[in-house]
């Protein structure tokens, strides 16, 4: 626990890209000055305080166009949200369901045919699954129902009222998404669920369990499944803030108003590059990826009573 | 969790100058070889990406047509003039997607070969000498580790990819940041088996670390390196894409199969024959590249089929 607060501290506190960002067409003096502005020429603790303060007072400060970057980050977050946290519920689902299947029933047909799929998807690019879904399964059903169920573009569609056209608009622009990013996602997972689970039933324990006259699917859901989940949720957990760094290009696929194009607009927009903008993605990226972490662990601690949290 | 293989060496005591044993043998290796050449996807997927690899590199120099000449049919189909068709602009597709491998293999191997290097080397210093070594190795590699790649990616390069020969800065960038998972295998490989008997015996006859490190640890470590850098490969390929499909990879005049995509992606309903073959290409690679680390990982530990 104390390495993991350490560990926390130097990711956050370092800002390890402000020099990056510095744009090379500036002349030093103005470098210097923003750098004032920035509280970059301070040392190093004490920028790390400055932020922590101004981040726990609920401020990532303005961006270039003006704009308080922490509220529009929020709403950037949850639009990616809509779209990242059914996909993942999904292609958990698929995913455990899938991998079950595959270890029990190992080596046949089903098993193969089910590989075959996991592998194709896990070797096709985001983009790819998003163009086809896009512009051959979206144009062949909006055709047969005769108008636009699936919508390829944005999150909504702006000026809808009323509670259930808006959830009907909002469900009809997500499927799209999220059926992509499932598709990419339950890909690795199912294999890796599969891996676990035959590891897990050729465990000696396993063996105990049928031997004491369990039932069969006592001894897969009670005995192995439990285990074997253990590494999949720190895989899920660590995967979650990688698809919501990564949900840029789904985004991009589809025309969404993201955390992904937020970073992009503020790295190529106007006035590029957006250091406030990318510095406060950067960190809320991050603490996302750590606090994921810790629900991995934690979860790890609950599912499996050996690991103590120290 | 299986436990790591046990190092399959029988220190003999040897006087100095003598012949000291390798911790792989050359028998196990040949085995390991066997088990890979018999494993049919993985020769099959190993096969199909030197094809791929060795006709984008031969087939330009007798194609017709080069990547950037303008043929004067402007979004033709598949002929047998132009066997992938051609785009609006009327670039021969072949010769684009031809060219669009080239660059994405070679940097996808590039980034392979780099960031596998930097990860052994990184991770061998922190398992070997333990310490504040391992504990500063091992932030900085945190540090690497939560920073979402493509996003720092795109920081990147949006500042350096303008330049001329931009894949190969895109293939720094992504070495860069893909070397983590590698040094955490390897310092974990080596913590386990740095206070094992047979290098203790390394250091009674006075071995130097450099020797310990690259005859006896790393050889232990070989099977997880030879795959991980293959599972690089795949990776590198797609965030590549990734990235040149958002405009910020590799740049023009240069292509890539993730430019090519995008481009087509605009006209995919009305000229699909130029989203479909640089997808194909891409898809097929990866395909093989993770079929080859399969079965690079199941020749190199043969007690995972039985399981």
């Amino acid at each position: 626990m104390a390495s993991f607060l350490l560990f926390l501290l130097v990711a956050v506190s370092g800002n390890p890209l402000a020099s990056l960002m510095a744009n090379p067409h500036i002349s030093p003096a103005t470098i210097a000055a923003a750098k004032r502005e920035l509280g970059l020429d301070q040392p190093l603790l004490v920028r790390y305080w400055d932020w922590l303060t101004r981040m726990l007072g609920g401020s990532f400060g303005t961006s270039t166009t003006g704009q308080p970057v922490g509220t529009e980050l929020g709403t950037r977050l949850v639009v990616t949200l809509q779209m990242v946290v059914p996909s993942v519920i999904v292609a958990v689902v698929l995913a455990v369901g899938v991998g079950v299947i595959g270890a029990v029933r190992q080596y046949s047909v089903t098993d193969h045919a089910m590989t075959a799929v996991a592998y194709l998807f896990y070797s096709t690019p985001v983009f790819v699954v998003a163009i086809l879904l896009k512009d051959f399964l979206a144009v062949d059903v909006n055709n047969a129902a005769g108008h636009t169920v699936l919508f390829t573009l944005g999150q909504n569609t702006p000026g809808t009222t009323g509670t259930l056209p808006v959830l009907t608009d909002v469900v009809e622009h997500t499927v799209l998404p999220v059926l992509t990013l499932t598709l990419i996602t339950y890909a690795g997972w199912s294999r890796y669920q599969r891996a676990q689970l035959l590891d897990v039933l050729n465990a000696d324990y396993i063996r105990l369990a049928r031997a004491k006259g369990l039932s069969p699917r006592r001894v897969l859901f009670v005995h192995a499944l439990r285990n074997a989940l253990v590494p999949v949720v720190t895989v899920v957990a660590a995967d979650f803030a990688v698809l919501l760094g990564g949900a840029v290009v789904t985004e991009t696929a589809f025309g969404w108003q993201g955390m992904g194009q937020f970073l992009l607009q503020g790295l190529t927009g106007p006035v590029s590059p957006d250091t406030t903008t990318v510095q406060a993605w950067m960190m809320v990226v991050a603490a996302v990826v750590i606090v994921f972490n810790i629900i991995a662990d934690m979860l790890y601690a609950v599912l499996d009573p050996r690991i103590r949290l120290a | 969790m299986p436990e790591p293989a046990a190092p399959t060496v029988t220190v003999v005591p040897s006087t100095a100058g003598g012949p000291v044993p390798v911790a792989a043998s050359r028998g196990q290796l040949r085995m390991a070889a066997g088990r890979f050449v018999r494993h049919k996807l993985a020769m099959t997927g190993l096969v199909v990406f030197l094809l791929l690899l060795l006709a984008s590199l031969v087939v330009p120099l007798f194609w017709k047509y080069g990547y950037t000449s303008i043929t004067g049919q402007y979004g033709t189909g598949p002929s047998a003039q132009h066997p992938f068709g051609t785009d609006p602009i009327g670039h021969d597709m072949l010769a684009q997607v031809l060219a669009g491998t080239r660059t994405s293999l070679e940097t996808a191997l590039l980034v392979a070969a780099i960031s596998t290097a930097f990860g052994t080397l990184v991770g061998a210093i922190a398992g070997y000498y333990g310490g504040i070594a391992d504990q500063v190795l091992m932030r900085l590699t945190d540090l690497v580790l939560i920073v979402p790649v493509l996003a720092v990616l795109l920081v990147l390069s949006n500042r350096f990819s303008k330049q001329a020969d931009s894949s190969l800065f895109v293939g720094l960038m992504l070495a860069l940041l893909l070397w983590t998972y590698l040094a955490r295998l390897v310092r974990g490989t080596f913590l386990g088996l740095r206070e094992r008997e047979f290098i203790e015996a390394e250091h009674a006859i006075g071995a130097s670390a450099p020797r310990i490190i690259l005859r006896h640890l790393v050889p232990n470590a070989a099977g997880a390196i030879a795959v991980n850098a293959t599972l690089t490969v795949a990776n590198a390929m797609l965030i590549e894409a990734a990235l040149s499909y958002l405009g910020l990879g590799v740049q023009p005049p240069q292509v890539d199969l993730g430019t090519l995509i995008a481009s087509g992606e605009g006209d995919a309903t009305a000229l699909p024959w130029l989203f479909y073959f640089p997808s194909a290409f891409l898809v097929l690679a990866i395909l093989c590249v993770n079929f080859v680390g399969d079965g690079l990982r199941d020749a190199l530990d043969p007690t995972r089929r039985e399981r």
